[in-house]
């Protein structure tokens, strides 16, 4: 396939007109999934021997987390793509998928002290992995509310691309520092959720599921805000002209 | 059919709340966004269309 | 560059330059923590690194719409533009000054008012090096965030938005510098990463800087 072609639907009247077939596909499978993995890792799997049931929040958790990391790096990469080619819906896009990460991250944070609390004592522990997504729901309000400040356009998708360029680079910084931040005050005492650690073929399939439907929820939320972002800029400039006319 | 969730079930029954709740804050929210922005730039094309 | 410099550090110290209000600032914040967590010597000590790069840290935001303000309000950034100077050049002179009217103080005052605070005597030289060597990064940062908000209304709060999440690794390495100085620990890992931070962002995000700059006067 050529790859030219994908420049294609960086036409917004291309994009509507072709994500009108692929939307409800999209919106299905997620459905579909994200039922599937959850009703599963809820219903249908055991207790872990060492966090009791406490490891079916591991269902929301793990995917909301990924999502919320994916949902800047695509982000980043629509940044770019407006900086160098200039294509407005990849700008919407950015604009679009900010507030799906932001959910992502307070869904991660909030069942990240939920589970938190019946396994350290405390609502809220400043472990690093918890503490990287509290400064990286900072850095999606921070780029929420710069598009929302400024009137202008195209402007505004200057500015915010270039912020999210610089805020990316800050945000892998913060991850290494918070990292060292806690580490360095409290020598081997791991309280990080050690997900990756061998998790057992029981928990993993289901969560692959959930995995799968939460990204699917997260491309189809883009969708559907992108669609809306394009309407809303020919909205503009059509109100604008309007007003010159009258 | 609810499994056994015990002293837990707390702490797990909130968090599927929560992020179930959030979820469909967003879905809502982008869904109704998108219907009044669709409505409202029809509004205008028609208004166009009454120009030409 | 060098007329430049004088400039904005004459406008500064000028009346209505605010040249001062950094200072009493982190004043009032030092002398309001103890009114806020008690008076205990012991946990003061604990916590007076901390405090003070924080109070610094937040001098140094409240000054920083100053940055440009002034000058895009009567025109005088759109004539800057216009000089043969590059603007990367331009942003980094208006960092210089900004460190210079601004941060230095407070990295100059830090130590008397770490007295207020039950600082320990070993800390009272890290405290001076981890902010002079971290004062810098703060005002290159907060010059960036100045120029994504300049001419817009109520930009301040929008300002302190943008930049305080930009600010946590200078915070995070500058405070522990000072840490385990007035701890007795060694330094040598936050020194040579606040360090690296403070290098990066004045080699690198002057570009940034000016991009943005010149996006908001077209």
């Amino acid at each position: 396939m050529n790859l030219n072609a994908l420049w294609e639907y960086a036409n917004p009247k291309k994009f509507i007109a072709t994500t009108d077939r692929v939307l409800p596909f999209v919106a299905w499978m997620a459905a579909l999934l994200l039922v599937t993995g959850l009703v599963w890792g809820f219903f249908f799997t055991p207790d872990d021997y060492k966090q009791g049931a406490t490891v079916k929040i591991i269902y929301l958790h793990v995917p909301a987390a990924l999502m919320a990391i994916n949902a800047w790096l695509m982000m980043l990469v629509t940044s770019l793509v407006w900086i160098v080619r200039r294509h407005h819906v990849s700008a919407l896009a950015a604009r679009a998928a900010a507030p799906v990460g932001m959910v992502m991250t307070l869904i991660a944070l909030a069942t990240g002290a939920l589970w938190g609390q019946p396994m350290w004592g405390t609502w809220w522990a400043w472990d690093p992995r918890l503490t990287s997504f509290l400064v990286l729901f900072l850095f999606y309000l921070g780029y929420i509310a710069l598009w929302e400040a400024i009137e202008n356009d195209d402007t505004a998708a200057d500015l915010t691309s270039i912020l999210c360029l610089v805020g990316s680079v800050f945000a892998l910084l913060s991850r290494y520092a918070v990292n060292f931040w806690n580490q360095g005050l409290h020598q081997g005492a791991s309280l990080s959720l050690d997900k990756e650690e061998n998790v057992a073929d029981v928990f993993w399939y289901p969560l692959l599921v959930a995995m799968a439907g939460f990204a699917l929820l997260f491309v189809a939320l883009v969708l559907v805000r992108t669609r809306t972002e394009i309407r809303a800029r020919r909205m503009r400039a059509l109100e604008a002209r309007e007003r010159m006319q009258a | 059919m609810i499994p056994e969730l015990g002293k837990y079930a707390g702490a797990v029954l909130s968090s599927y709340g929560v992020s179930l709740a959030l979820i469909a804050v967003i879905v809502w929210a982008s869904l109704r966004r998108s219907a009044r922005v669709k409505t409202a730039l029809e509004e205008i094309e028609k208004r166009r269309k009454s120009y030409d | 560059m060098i007329a430049l410099l004088t400039r904005d550090m004459r406008l500064a110290v000028r009346a209505g330059g605010g040249f001062g209000l950094g200072l009493a600032f982190f004043l009032i914040v030092v002398v309001l923590v103890p009114f806020g967590v008690g008076p205990q010597g012991a946990l003061l000590s604990k916590i007076a690194p901390g405090i003070l790069w924080l109070g610094a840290l937040l001098a140094c935001l409240l000054s920083l719409d100053r940055i440009f303000a002034l000058d895009w309000e009567d025109g005088s950034l759109d004539l800057l533009a216009t000089a043969p100077l590059p603007m990367e050049g331009i942003v980094s002179v208006k960092a210089l000054a900004h460190w210079l009217t601004t941060s230095l103080p407070l990295v100059l005052a830090a130590p008397v008012l770490g007295v207020l605070l039950n600082l320990p005597a070993p800390g009272f030289g890290w405290l001076l090096v981890s902010l002079a060597l971290g004062t810098p990064a703060l005002s290159v940062i907060g010059t960036f965030g100045a120029a994504l908000t300049v001419g817009l209304k109520r930009g301040g709060l929008l300002l302190s938005l943008l930049v305080l999440p930009l600010y946590v690794p200078t915070l995070i390495f500058g405070a522990e510098v000072a840490r385990r100085g007035a701890e007795g620990y060694d330094v040598t890992t936050p020194l040579a990463l606040l360090a690296g931070i403070t290098c990066g962002t004045i080699a690198l995000l002057p570009f940034a800087s000016a991009a943005v700059l010149k996006i908001n006067l077209r």
